[in-house]
């Protein structure tokens, strides 16, 4: 066995990975940004946004669970592929209830974050525009369903690191919703306590603590400062030095 | 919560104790609950989650998830029709007015008094004898307006329906063709007493022999599936019958579970024996409830017979029993991971995969799902060897296949065919005639044109998982399919994006052509949803689920054409009927309270 680092290669160029990384963390690792909405570094990967999606050896696959593999080709930016994730991004605004201009997350949201990236101006389709609840019942969170995307990042992290299974989905389809932990359905029957990891989360403005909405002004936000690529990077590198170091 | 209702938590507390406190019983649980009472009230689900040591959100979560459960009141008779296209057909939407209108209620909507209420569900799998409903859990197959009247009659007499005469429940059995599979004998016990004294190696080498493959819909080889589960490291294996079929115009597995049910059991024994299992499951689709206790009675005459148990047949170190669970409505749970997942008593969704069933399946543990039909092969294989059943068919497509059909055909039924023969072959004994298109594989499958015909059932030809639906003449496409995109959209799982909003793009766009407000731009968005389903979804009900519009587009695109209107853009509503409102209030109608169209100069 050599100790030469293992490679596969994304869009022509060779990208570096160590055993058992994602194509999608090694790709980020290695400076190339690829677009996601349910991928946060902390959590196990479950690939259900779909954004991510790449083709690999000419299959495509969310580059968050697929494990990196020597010699595999993938495909990120070719055209039938930015079309694919804009319109992914195009999906998730159409389903929810997205109003930017009126969002107090407007500028640190994620989802408008990658839909600037990939360059998404409308929704295209006719939205749906679904009747979903505001739950304002606890002292200090704002739980907003209309701008919910499902990524469960809330429901892993309040039952993985806080222990407190505060979220959950239920029903199906278009119909799948965030439920929490009460018999009354209500936010301040449950655990939620602003310290959880589930409060710090949320890609976009479903999950909001109160009064902070605009302490920081708009144009001071976290993308408007550098897009969202360039922070995912970052991100990604920092994590790799810290393993490094640790 | 609201008054406590000590009865209803005395039951519940039963159930809990009759399913051993066992949380992988949670749909079983919710089932009976729903039984007993109609619905899931909140109170319910959090006596529930405390007794399973889960938590609420989990339970609710899994109550949200499946069409059989309900978290709302409904009515104490809860009706559900059958909502295939071929019950369409046979005039279920007029019979479903007929009970709306006598009850005065709408689609959806629970009487005032709380008596009835009256729903859509996907098909049950009586399609050779629809149109079909389901009230309470129970079946009620071949409605006709008179049928209609009666159990109307009945709702309103307020009788429990296990009080309900017997003969309304009755399922006819129509297998009308008959081949290799299910023309041999095998008693009980030859297979699995075969297997044995062959020896665990021989039987994989005879079920390899045999060229065997999946008969669910991926075709995936049998023994490569066995022998993977068999190598896969640690003591406790599982073999699992995957008996949910749920593809719209799919019934032969109801038949081979009514008739054949033995030899099914047989060839989950001859699985178990081979791979090494100690346990079974038969994950029944919830649509069958009349199959559960006379599966139960095969079960317990086997374990008198010695036939499961400890040492089966009398080998002395093969202990291996099976359990039977029901499902709750959920077509998605037909996909074998989604069915693992209900199994340990959780929402449906589709894992990732690697790792797969075979090395990590039922609670983690290595485990071979097989279809029923699949199973009734390797039961007869075990005996007959493998030569048998690969004398007939294809090169590719060995032995026979097993196929449900119905639509327009004069004898509506089950047949079994080898493999390699061809769509005119099998639409003229069933008695189709002057044939527009059929559906081969159900909604998921192929829509063949009547200029397709010649071409074979086989895996490397159109393979079909059972369902084979015929078109005539006089039907038009577009609502064929305008009913496959509606049961993608009501069956998608929800996980993954693509799916969960495509599945609805697709159905409220369709709803558009059919109802003839389509635009040229439509059909370019059922062919950018349908291309990002296919290439991003999750799992296979999204990557086949707008194969019915693509395939219609492709095969019978004057049928859109006519449909859209010219222009390329057009409201997605009725612009004249936007108005009534104001005209209500402002007490008009006359010409210029009317929208009309601006006069096109040409």
């Amino acid at each position: 066995m050599s100790d030469a680092p293992q490679t596969f290669v994304l869009d022509g160029e060779a990208v570096e990975f160590s055993p058992g990384q994602s194509i999608l963390q090694a790709a980020l690792a290695g400076g190339s940004y690829i677009p996601s909405l349910c991928y946060h570094p902390e959590f196990k990967p479950h690939g259900s946004c779909k954004v991510c999606t790449v083709k690999v050896n000419g299959r495509a696959a969310a580059s968050c669970t697929t494990p990196a593999r020597a010699g595999d080709v993938v495909e990120l930016q070719s055209e039938e592929l930015q079309d694919l994730r804009k319109n992914l991004v195009q999906f998730l605004f159409t389903e929810g209830n997205h109003f930017c201009p009126s969002c107090e997350q407007s500028g640190d949201c994620q989802l408008q974050a990658v839909g600037y990236e990939l360059g998404v101006v409308s929704g295209h389709y006719n939205p749906l525009f679904p009747t979903r609840n505001v739950d304002a019942s606890h002292p200090d969170v704002l739980l907003d369903l209309n701008r919910c995307i499902l990524c469960e990042l809330c429901v892993r992290a309040s039952s993985i690191v806080d222990k407190k299974d505060v979220f959950a989905l239920s029903g199906r389809g278009i119909t799948k919703h965030l439920v929490v932990n009460a018999e009354s359905g209500r936010l301040a029957d449950t655990a939620l306590q602003l310290s959880d990891k589930a409060m710090s989360v949320c890609p976009v403005g479903a999950i909001l603590r109160k009064r902070h909405g605009f302490a920081t002004p708009i144009g001071q936000r976290t993308f408007d400062k550098q897009p969202v690529s360039a922070l995912a990077i970052q991100k990604a590198q920092a994590k790799t030095t810290d393993e490094g170091t640790r | 919560m609201h008054s406590a209702d000590p009865d209803l938590a005395a039951a519940v507390a039963a159930i809990l104790t009759h399913h051993r406190h066992d949380a992988t019983r949670l749909v079983q649980i919710l089932r009976e609950v729903m039984q007993q009472r109609g619905y899931l009230p909140p109170a319910t689900l959090t006596q529930i989650a405390s007794a399973l040591h889960l938590s609420r959100a989990h339970v609710e979560g899994v109550a949200g998830f499946y069409a059989f459960f309900s978290c709302h009141s409904q009515g104490r008779f809860r009706v559900l029709f059958s909502d295939n296209i071929t019950d369409q057909m046979c005039g279920s939407h007029e019979l479903q007015r007929r009970m709306l209108d006598a009850f005065r209620i709408e689609l959806g909507e629970v009487s005032r008094d709380g008596l009835v209420s009256v729903g859509r569900t996907s098909c049950t799998g009586l399609c050779d004898q629809g149109p079909a409903l389901l009230v309470n859990g129970r079946a009620i197959a071949r409605l006709t307006p008179a049928r209609i009247g009666a159990l109307s009659a009945l709702i309103r007499g307020g009788q429990p329906v296990t009080e309900w005469p017997e003969n309304l429940f009755t399922i006819d059995s129509h297998i009308r063709r008959r081949d290799r599979l299910l023309s041999t004998p095998l008693l009980p016990g030859e297979g699995i007493r075969a297997a044995i004294s062959r020896g665990r190696d021989a039987t994989l080498a005879e079920i390899k022999r045999s060229d065997l493959r999946g008969r669910g819909g991926a075709g995936f080889a049998t023994a490569t599936k066995w022998d993977a589960c068999q190598k896969a490291p640690g003591p406790t294996r599982f073999v699992v019958c995957n008996a949910d079929e749920g593809e719209p115009g799919t019934f032969k597995d109801r038949e081979l579970l009514t008739h054949h049910a033995q030899q099914v059991i047989e060839g989950m024994s001859v699985a178990a024996f081979v791979i090494g299992a100690q346990r079974g499951l038969i994950y029944l689709r919830g649509e069958y409830p009349f199959l559960i206790e006379p599966l139960e009675a095969v079960l317990a005459a086997r374990r008198a017979q010695g036939l499961l148990g400890r040492a089966v047949a009398g080998a002395p170190d093969f202990d291996f029993d099976i359990e039977l669970h029901v499902g709750a409505g959920a077509y998605v749970c037909g996909e074998e991971s989604a069915l693992l997942e209900s199994l340990e008593g959780k929402r449906g969704i589709p894992r990732n995969r690697p790792p797969y069933p075979v090395t990590h399946g039922y609670q983690g543990k290595p485990t071979v799902v097989n279809n029923v039909e699949t199973l009734l092969a390797a039961a007869h294989i075990a005996k007959q060897g493998g030569a048998w059943f690969r004398s007939v068919g294809t090169s590719k497509s060995a032995g026979t296949k097993i196929l449900s059909i119905s639509g327009d055909v004069a004898h509506p039924g089950t047949y079994e065919f080898p493999f390699g023969v061809s769509m005119r072959h099998i639409l003229e004994e069933a008695g189709a005639r002057d044939v527009q298109a059929v559906q081969v594989g159900g909604p998921s499958g192929v829509l063949l044109a009547s200029h397709e015909l010649e071409r074979k059932l086989a895996f490397e030809d159109v393979p079909s998982a059972g369902a084979f639906m015929v078109f005539d003449r006089s039907r038009d496409i577009l609502s064929v399919v305008d009913n496959f995109t509606r049961f993608f959209a009501h069956e998608s799982c929800g996980f993954c994006t693509p799916c969960r909003v495509g599945t609805t793009l697709n159905q409220q766009i369709m709803g558009r052509v059919v109802s003839g407000h389509g635009s040229r731009r439509d059909v370019k968005d059922l062919i950018r949803v349908s291309r990002l389903l296919k290439t991003a979804s999750h799992c296979g009900l999204g990557t086949t689920a707008s194969n019915p519009i693509t395939d219609a587009l492709a095969k019978f695109r004057p049928s859109f054409d006519r449909r859209l209107a010219s222009m390329d853009v057009l409201p997605a509503f009725d612009l004249d009927e936007a108005l009534a409102p104001a005209r209500e209030v402002t007490a008009r109608d006359d010409a210029a309270a009317h929208f009309s169209e601006p006069e096109t100069t040409s």
